[in-house]
């Protein structure tokens, strides 16, 4: 964070960040209009919208219909119109009404027309766990869109890549489908439930510049250098790698990728290349998770490079569950399990691969 | 309490299978110009009887009656949507033949179904949207379209301006204010609601024009759309095109049991009618009130057109397995371009030898047109767009995975 722009900064959750982000937005281009379930006059059931409606009116910020698919669908057709829609799904668990209008129709809709129609909506969703939200209000649902030619799916982790992250969404003119970590609403978290929560005013990417500002999508960031190995991840696990870093003792450079998809494959390569080690780490379930994409990929591309097995560590392969939140959440201590393995981890050893799959347990 | 029966699931059937003739008193007629004509600021409350009957102009003799008969309606514009509708169906019967040839992989007729679009679009003005689903090449063709450019979609040849992407039929027409057509069902509705969401918010005077078939009414998109339209009142025209079958489910299975589709729109908080889809003038005049209660600020209506589907589903279809091969020259309310012609000559604007004569030039063009886009290519001879391009318009730019993959494909 440069200290130079301090005097236009001010310390902002993220959610006033993204407040700030639709706020610049709807000043700076007039086919922007917002709308979601709760986001008008109320201000958002995370307050992310508040005081938009009255500032810019009802025919730009206004609530709609309980209806995920017909909110998508209604913004499809404004975009094709000519307006900048920015739609809110209260929750990323209630997408699913709205899936048939994401992977058939704004994701498809400029290549199906050649270019004649194009959807440059944004949709923003709430995701995540650690926030005791049970099956509906914890998911990360971020390899279902990843999945789709012709979305771009982004996910911050702090108030000012949030704000940076979505005015280059909003800007952008292909389907953004934009997950935020409710998790990180107010403070960035460890997963270290039982200490008090830090609030993003003592964290320096709580200072967020006033004005507009974008962060390139496909840009991940090196969110803490390192040497020993590489941590692939985004959102919440971003600050669970870095306890884990800090409470293992091994220097591990945490890439945050912030674009998920299309991401930025050469700050993963030129990291993996130069640990030699990778650990690939998200909240979601494991199987053909996004980490199995990620896997993939620098398998591919730094095969020779690679000192080790690629370790996953994700949620379980089971819904999300209410009373075991903390036993499913991957804790910082299986988050440095998984380090600590990986580093013990010689090429050739005969168990090493039933070994990766498990010790993310230990 | 105790349960003396046991239940039992209805699952609804059409009275006509092969080799048994239809019932058709289902259908809710009623005799021409009986349907009265109400505001244009009426209310769901006060219109809601006329989403169970039926708003017709032609009698049985080809005459013009009741209260939406246009008395001032100029006999041109009606010999254009005769043309329109011979010509849509001249070219739905040369494009099928043409896929029987492998010329092109599929194609969709619209028999039967030609005076809705045809008159719709007589009443919607340049900058309008239409949200169609794939059975509407009447919006094209009312618009006088190049049928080459049509063809050539149709045939995925290197004229082909969506580049072999779609299905044929799957058009997309910006300039002509057809948007694109997705297979995926009652999608469009939504979206076609949306778009005349963003023209209100603009403040411009645009509207949009949506439609879907009776079976796709079943699909979320249409009541998440009448629900949109009505709570925003948004300037929108929302089709209900009735023909009876989604492919071999009858109308029944799709809701239609004694109930009409129109009722839907009013049970919504929207405008409703219902009308008679092979009755070229009641389309006009029903689709004018709509897009002048659209235009006025006056909130969306909601039209469920009445006709049959005379064809097949798809050239992939054979109606002979499920429904009587006659059934359209039983259909109560005839073919639309019959009631058309028979209204014409019976006013003096149109003669047997015109018709006849028409329907050569008519012939001649779409015979040309064939010829002119066939020598672009057709799938039968793989004249089609550069493989290269198959890697383009998934994002706006080419991200780093589209690139290395076209590169490995070669191309």
């Amino acid at each position: 964070m440069s200290q130079q722009k301090k005097a236009n900064t001010h310390p902002m959750t993220m959610i006033q960040a993204l407040r700030s982000a639709m706020d610049v937005m709807l000043e700076n281009d007039e086919n922007v209009v917002i709308f979601g379930q709760d986001v008008g006059y109320f201000g958002g059931v995370f307050r992310c919208t508040e005081g938009l409606q009255a500032k810019y009116g009802k025919h730009r910020v206004f609530d709609a219909p309980i209806s995920e698919g017909g909110i998508v669908g209604a913004a499809v057709g404004m975009g094709a119109y000519g307006l900048r829609p920015v739609v809110e799904i209260q929750f990323a668990d209630y997408f699913y009404p709205a899936t048939d209008q994401i992977v058939s129709e704004a994701a498809r809709l400029r290549y199906r027309s050649a270019g004649d129609f194009t959807a440059p909506l944004t949709i923003r969703m709430p995701c995540g766990g650690g926030i005791y939200g049970g099956q509906t209000h914890s998911q990360s649902p971020e390899a279902l869109f990843t999945h789709v030619t012709g979305l771009r799916t982004v996910m911050p982790s702090n108030p000012y890549d949030a704000k940076g992250l979505l005015i280059a969404a909003i800007e952008c003119d292909d389907p953004v489908i934009f997950l935020e970590p409710k998790r990180l609403y107010n403070g960035p978290f460890d997963g270290h439930h039982d200490q008090p929560v830090v609030p993003w005013s003592k964290h320096p990417l709580g200072n967020v510049p006033d004005g507009h500002y974008a962060i390139p999508l496909e840009s991940a960031s090196v969110f803490r250098p390192g040497k020993d190995l590489t941590v692939i991840t985004y959102g919440t696990m971003v600050f669970v790698a870095e306890v884990a870093a800090r409470e293992t003792g091994i220097d591990a450079e945490i890439i945050d990728l912030r674009s998920l998809w299309p991401l930025d494959i050469d700050t993963i390569t030129a990291s993996v290349r130069k640990t030699g080690r990778c650990v690939v780490l998200h909240e979601a379930t494991l199987t053909s998770g996004f980490g199995a994409e990620i896997t993939a990929l620098v398998q591919e591309h730094c095969f020779y490079h690679l000192e080790a097995p690629i370790e996953r560590v994700a949620g379980w392969d089971t819904p999300y569950p209410h009373a075991h939140e903390w036993a499913y959440f991957p804790s910082p201590e299986r988050v440095g399990n998984a380090f600590k393995h990986v580093m013990d981890e010689s090429p050739g050893r005969f168990d090493s691969g039933a070994a990766g799959a498990i010790a993310g347990g230990r | 309490m105790r349960q003396n029966k046991s239940l039992r699931l209805h699952v609804p059937e059409p009275t006509g299978r092969p080799g048994h003739a239809t019932d058709f008193s289902y259908l809710r007629l009623e005799p021409a110009g009986q349907a009265r004509k109400p505001p244009l600021d009426t209310s769901v409350a006060d219109s809601a009887d006329l989403a169970y009957s039926l708003i017709r102009v032609l009698d049985e003799h080809g005459k013009a009656v009741g209260a939406w008969a246009e008395p001032d309606l100029d006999p041109e514009l009606l010999r254009k949507g005769l043309r329109v509708m011979i010509k849509t169906r001249i070219y739905d019967a040369r494009m099928l033949i043409a896929q029987r040839q492998k010329k092109m992989s599929f194609y969709m007729q619209s028999l039967g179904e030609e005076a809705i679009g045809t008159a719709q679009a007589m009443v919607l003005q340049k900058g309008d949207m239409c949200f169609p689903s794939y059975r509407q090449q009447n919006l094209l063709i009312a618009q006088d379209v190049p049928l080459v450019d049509m063809m050539c979609q149709l045939f995925s040849n290197d004229m082909d301006h969506l580049r072999g992407r779609q299905l044929p039929v799957m058009y997309s027409m910006p300039e002509y204010g057809f948007f694109t057509i997705s297979g995926n069902l009652a999608t469009q509705f939504v979206q076609a609601v949306g778009w005349a969401m963003a023209s209100a918010i603009k403040g411009d005077t645009k509207i949009s024009s949506a439609w879907i078939g009776d079976g796709a009414t079943a699909a979320a998109d249409f009541q998440t759309a009448l629900t949109f339209a009505h709570v925003y009142q948004a300037p929108v025209i929302l089709n209900v095109i009735n023909n009876q079958w989604a492919i071999s489910s009858f109308q029944a299975i799709a809701g239609g049991e004694s109930t009409t589709f129109a009722a839907r729109g009013t049970g919504t908080g929207i405008v409703s009618l219902r009308a008679d889809g092979n009755d070229f003038l009641a389309v006009h005049a029903v689709s004018k009130w709509a897009a002048e209660r659209a235009r006025n600020n006056l909130g969306p209506t909601l039209i469920e057109w009445v006709s049959y589907r005379a064809g097949p589903h798809s050239t992939s279809d054979d109606p002979s397995k499920y429904r009587p091969a006659d059934d359209w020259s039983r259909f109560p309310l005839g073919d639309p371009i019959e009631r058309l012609k028979q209204h014409l000559i019976l006013r003096g604007e149109w003669s047997e030898e015109q018709h006849q004569q028409a329907q050569k030039e008519i012939e001649a063009e779409v015979i040309a047109a064939q010829k002119k886009a066939e020598s672009h290519g057709t799938l039968a001879n793989g004249r089609t767009s550069s493989v290269s391009t198959m890697f383009e318009d998934v994002y706006k730019d080419m991200p780093w995975h589209l690139r290395r993959q076209r590169q490995q494909a070669g191309v």
